[in-house]
């Protein structure tokens, strides 16, 4: 049986200014729901890449994970200014991360970008079970 | 915090970063909980500290997945760069909207998007 397999989409010719336009609202969003919930941003970044930019699983956690570092750390600093930051218990958690991150990279090049994708499936049903309960 | 609360925070951590490794996330869904459940922080404690362990899984994940060539630099730049405008919105909800209004309507969007990217993989 065969089953439609992933490929990436064609590169829609989408003119540069609007692209970076459909950025910006890709950013507001992100920062948005980084505000509202003290996450990344990283479940509203990376569906949006793909399904409004064209761009591949892969590629779009890897972008998503650049956004991130500047999206986290504008929000790590102003939380460190109303003095709601504990660094040690943050690196306690931080450092152990950091080896899962290597881990999980080095995984996802050993998986197809639709084993990517259904992974990613998975932890936004299983993140907005965690907002709904 | 007893050896079972350092383990609980260890693991929970390790497979926080394997999440963000694997689909690019920071971790924060799963960083928070942990630090509720086994650090005894408040939500916005948790929130604030799990921000540092956010930054630190999204520099390595960014610098291995570069190297793997899955980082298009200048978008990703772009998105963070902007995201302040984002921040300040959400503010803005956070405090003209009720709390339980906007969790439902975030989960809608993300079932939305877990819908339209199951369908774009084929998946259905």
């Amino acid at each position: 049986m065969s089953r439609p397999t992933w490929r990436k989409p064609p590169a829609r010719p989408v003119a540069h200014r609007s692209r970076v336009l459909r950025l910006a609202c890709i950013a507001t969003g992100a920062g948005a729901f980084s505000g509202l919930f003290g996450v990344g941003g990283g479940t509203i970044v990376v569906p949006l890449l793909v399904l409004w930019l064209g761009f591949g699983q892969k590629e779009a956690t890897g972008t998503s994970l650049a956004a991130i570092i500047l999206i986290g750390a504008l929000a790590a600093a102003t939380q460190a200014l109303y003095g709601n930051v504990d660094l040690w218990l943050g690196l306690a958690i931080g450092v152990p991360g950091v080896l899962g991150v290597m881990a999980g990279a080095a995984l996802q090049q050993r998986l197809s970008e639709r084993a990517v994708a259904t992974a990613f499936v998975v932890l936004l049903v299983a993140s907005a079970a965690v907002l709904v309960f | 915090m007893d050896a079972l609360d350092w383990s609980g925070l260890i693991v929970l951590g390790l497979a926080a970063g394997m999440a963000g490794g694997l689909v690019g996330v920071g971790g924060g869904v799963l960083f928070v909980p942990a630090l509720v459940v086994f650090a005894d922080k408040s939500q916005l404690g948790a929130e604030a500290t799990s921000l540092v362990a956010i930054v630190l899984v999204s520099l390595m994940g960014t610098w291995r997945q570069r190297g793997y060539g899955n980082v298009r630099l200048r978008e990703g730049l772009i998105i963070g760069a902007l995201s302040p405008v984002g921040v300040l919105v959400g503010v803005g909800l956070a405090n003209s909207v009720p709390e339980r209004a906007l969790e439902l309507s975030f989960a809608g969007v993300q079932l939305v998007f877990a819908w339209q990217l199951a369908k774009k993989a084929g998946l259905r």
